[in-house]
């Protein structure tokens, strides 16, 4: 036997001592879970110290997937790195799009024209359903049912193919520019939009007829990963965690963006805070997703889709801060302008990074399973979290 | 030789009514049980191999995808493939494992799962032996396959596989007693003799319970209900049981904690591979064949066929004994109605040949299964079949369907719901069972 620690051979004097404690060991397991393990949705590892299987306490490794975006930023024009945000949250990388564009737009004190607008919360919000689709999927197929994953996928299909008939790209999809959009909406876009939406809303119901009332489900979601509204806010967690909390914030309510405030939806809130709540939550946000685009679909404006913006962006010296509301949370950017045509820094503020934080308090005294659960009702991207 | 011959002279003669082990303890009895053990370890392997096809193509049609369909039409030599694949792939045990309970713990598994059917009765005489003892030797042999997971997982030295292994130890143990419990109540009603539907009133015999397989699916035939309808619905109840202690002892889905590949990766045989790996594949499998069978002889009626007394008389045995036949030609009717549609590229001739090829194979099964001598030697053994087989899909079925239970709830499930539920319906199957069978002598005299 060797000390894993130091990788060698104990002392005799060690192994002696050890001896006496060998019926009534009741030292912490420490177990490394991931970056390879099949439920931490990537490159996410997870220190665990268990006492049997109660979890006493844990610690995330991250940067597995450090790709330097921020830094990438400051060597690029503020058009190169437009694509380079679709590849942070890469299953909702429209919403990522649109808060760079927002951001930039607000920078140049510029804003898109209706139409535009139109199209880009319709987008938007195609995008927060195929996130949440994601999100269902896996978070069911980490608590063992795995049948609700492949029904996700294949709806989660029809949304990606107006993506492809819209711009050509499927997940990082590059949809909007600074100013408006590149594509005009092409024909038989509303259409496409419409037969979703009728064939979408049964599909819910098929999702939630699988779990929603599953005795299992349930048990395995109902006062799990239980947190507060205030410990949220301590944290800065946003999104459906924090209105699973109980806390109704929502950055398209709260300070409208894009064209949201011409929209009639309302913000599902949450009682207690459990992963069973962050379910329900995400589901009511999908069927409000496909209200927000019923509306925008047929008060789609006529007119132009770009803004008068100059070739050559030189935003005015200064700072920004813009966030929005990404099928995950706070979006946000910090964008520090020097005059050129390159940003001086971008800064990225990632509600799964930072959601991130809460597991700790999420987990600590539940069980080894509770932590697979709670991780995937953050719902993370490791993309994001690490950029 | 005279007396091997015997065995055979008889049972084509259908005078044999005794299994090949209770046949005698002579040369002859040990040869034909020898055979039938051979034929019965090649049938349960060939099960694992349907089955594993079966529950990926089920598992995938359930999930809105096709499954297997490279490998051979329709995917038909994917477990060929697959098991060739494993027994090529290089034998790994880790630099740190105990390499001999490394070594001895899939044996144990696979053991313990086929040692089991010694006593499973596929027909009156179609079984390797009958031992007066056979449930409790049945229960007690399958539950040492557990010892073979707590060697797996303790043997591998990782945490991962001594949770698991931790875990399904637990299980096991706990499961174990609510389905020893319904089987209790099952074989209290071997010794209660009341006939009729529910088992309770009409004339009565002289009670004497059993333990043998065989006996216990006579006394079945006898008391003319299937115990999962005597004394309704305290045999649905102890059935019901049985049904959910027996996935959790399998280690099924829902229940399927020591493997749990989101939590634990692979659970307790994260550090096997290759033929080491299959042996666990194959003990599962067999496994649940196992239980199944149990549950099919304690309270589905065993070998017998459906709806003996509604629709009972020797024009319905007659009828009934079609249906072996009827069943493989509906299913080579399936098959060529699969021919037609195969894509007429040339590039699939071969694979549409192959798969005309099975279908006529199971057409001519089908068309052997009418002959008369062979259609009155096999209806028991696919009755039998046909009900296990009925188990297997809901095994696939549950998979399908449920997240899985946490550890904790699933003791408590254990404990505190099935192991109540379970001596209630002991106790309730007692007093019924001596109130009816008081009240029906008083009436007698």
């Amino acid at each position: 036997m060797t000390d894993p620690k130091t990788l060698s051979p104990p002392s005799l004097e060690t192994h002696v001592a050890a001896r006496d404690e060998t019926f009534l060991d009741t030292n912490e397991l420490v177990i490394n879970m991931g970056p390879q393990h099949p439920a931490t949705h990537g490159v996410l590892r997870v220190i665990l110290r268990l006492d049997g299987e109660k979890v006493m306490g844990l610690e995330c490794v991250i940067g597995y997937l450090h790709r330097g975006v921020e830094k990438i930023a400051e060597n690029r024009t503020y058009t190169m790195f437009n694509p380079y945000v679709d590849r942070m949250d890469y299953v909702a990388a429209v919403s990522n799009g649109l808060g760079y564009c927002e951001a930039v737009e607000k920078l140049l004190s510029v804003e898109a024209p209706p139409r535009a607008q139109y199209i880009r919360v319709i987008l938007t919000e195609l995008n927060r359903i195929a996130s949440h689709q994601i999100w269902l999927g896996t978070h069911a197929l980490d608590i063992g049912a795995i049948t609700p994953l492949f029904y996700t996928f294949r709806d989660r299909e029809e949304i990606l193919k107006i993506f492809e008939k819209y711009c050509g790209a499927r997940l990082t999809t590059h949809a909007f520019r600074i100013g408006g959009l590149q594509y005009e909406a092409y024909d038989g876009f509303e259409k496409d939009v419409k037969n979703f939406i009728s064939f979408f809303k049964p599909k819910i119901d098929e999702y939630e007829e699988l779990l929603t009332t599953n005795r299992i489900w349930l048990e395995r979601t109902k006062g799990v990963g239980v947190i507060s509204g205030k410990d949220c806010i301590a944290l800065g967690v946003t999104g459906p965690l924090l209105r699973a909390s109980g806390v109704k914030w929502d950055i398209r309510k709260a300070q409208p963006y894009a064209n949201y405030k011409n929209f009639d939806f309302e913000i599902p809130v949450g009682l207690n805070g459990d992963t069973y709540d962050r379910y329900i939550v995400r589901m009511v946000e999908m069927r409000q997703a496909l209200r927000i685009i019923e509306q925008a679909v047929e008060g789609i404006p006529e007119g132009p889709i770009m803004a008068k913006i100059p070739k050559v962006l030189k935003p005015p010296v200064g700072e920004i801060y813009h966030s929005i509301e990404a099928p995950k949370g706070e979006l946000g950017y910090f964008i520090v302008s020097d005059g050129s045509t390159q940003p001086y820094r971008v800064r990225v503020r990632p509600p799964s990074f930072v959601n991130l934080q809460a597991l700790d308090q999420m987990c600590r005294g539940q069980l080894v399973a509770d932590v697979i659960a709670v991780i995937g009702t953050i719902d993370i991207v490791l993309g994001e979290v690490d950029r | 030789m005279n007396e091997f011959m015997q065995y055979v002279q008889k049972y084509l003669d259908k005078d044999v009514t005794v299994s090949p082990g209770a046949f005698g303890n002579i040369p002859a009895g040990i040869f034909w049980a020898t055979v039938y053990v051979l034929v019965v370890f090649a049938g349960v392997s060939l099960g694992v191999i349907c089955m594993n096809w079966l529950e990926r193509k089920i598992l995938a049609h359930m999930q809105v995808r096709l499954g297997p369909m490279r490998v051979g039409p329709h995917g038909l030599l994917q477990p060929i493939a697959d098991a060739v694949k494993l027994l090529i792939k290089e034998d790994i045990i880790p630099a740190e494992a105990d390499a001999v309970v490394f070594w001895v713990a899939p044996f144990i598994v696979t053991l313990a799962a086929f040692t089991v059917f010694v006593v499973v009765p596929f027909g009156p005489a179609h079984a390797i032996t009958d031992m007066n003892i056979g449930i409790l030797f049945m229960l007690g042999v399958s539950s040492l396959s557990v010892l073979g997971i707590v060697t797996a997982g303790w043997a591998s030295n990782s945490h991962y596989p001594l949770i698991g292994a931790l875990r399904s130890s637990a299980q096991m143990v706990s499961y174990e007693v609510a389905m020893g419990l319904a089987v209790v109540s099952a074989i209290l009603m071997t010794s209660l003799h009341g006939v009729g539907f529910f088992g309770v009133g009409g004339p009565t015999t002289s009670g004497t319970g059993t333990l043998s397989m065989i006996g216990i699916v006579q006394a079945q035939q006898e008391q003319q209900v299937w115990f999962i309808f005597k004394f309704f619905p305290l045999g649905l109840i102890a059935f019901a049981i049985f049904a959910i202690a027996m996935i959790a002892e399998t280690n099924r889905a829902p229940f399927d904690l020591p493997e749990a590949e989101s939590e634990l990766t692979a659970g307790f045989h994260t550090e096997y591979s290759g033929f080491r790996w299959s042996l666990f594949f194959l003990a599962e499998y067999s496994a649940m064949m196992a239980v199944s069978s149990i549950a099919v002889t304690l309270w589905l009626g065993g070998w017998l066929r459906p709806f003996p007394n509604a629709l009972g008389g020797h024009a319905w045995d007659l009828v009934f004994a079609f249906v072996p036949g009827l069943t493989f030609l509906f299913l080579a009717g399936m098959t060529f109605y699969n021919v037609r549609r195969m894509p007429q590229h040339p590039f699939f001739k071969i694979q549409t040949m192959g798969l005309a090829a099975f279908g006529a194979t199971l057409g001519l099964t089908g068309l052997v299964l009418f002959i008369p001598p062979v259609r009155d030697r096999v209806g028991d053994i696919f009755w039998f079949v046909a009900k296990v087989a009925a188990f297997m899909y809901l095994y696939i079925w549950y998979r399908g369907t449920f997240p899985r239970y946490r550890f904790d709830q699933l003791m408590k499930v254990g404990w505190k719901v099935l192991l109540p539920i379970g001596l209630g319906v002991l106790i309730l199957t007692a007093g019924v069972g001596i109130v009816g069978l008081e009240m029906a002598q008083h009436v007698a005299h």
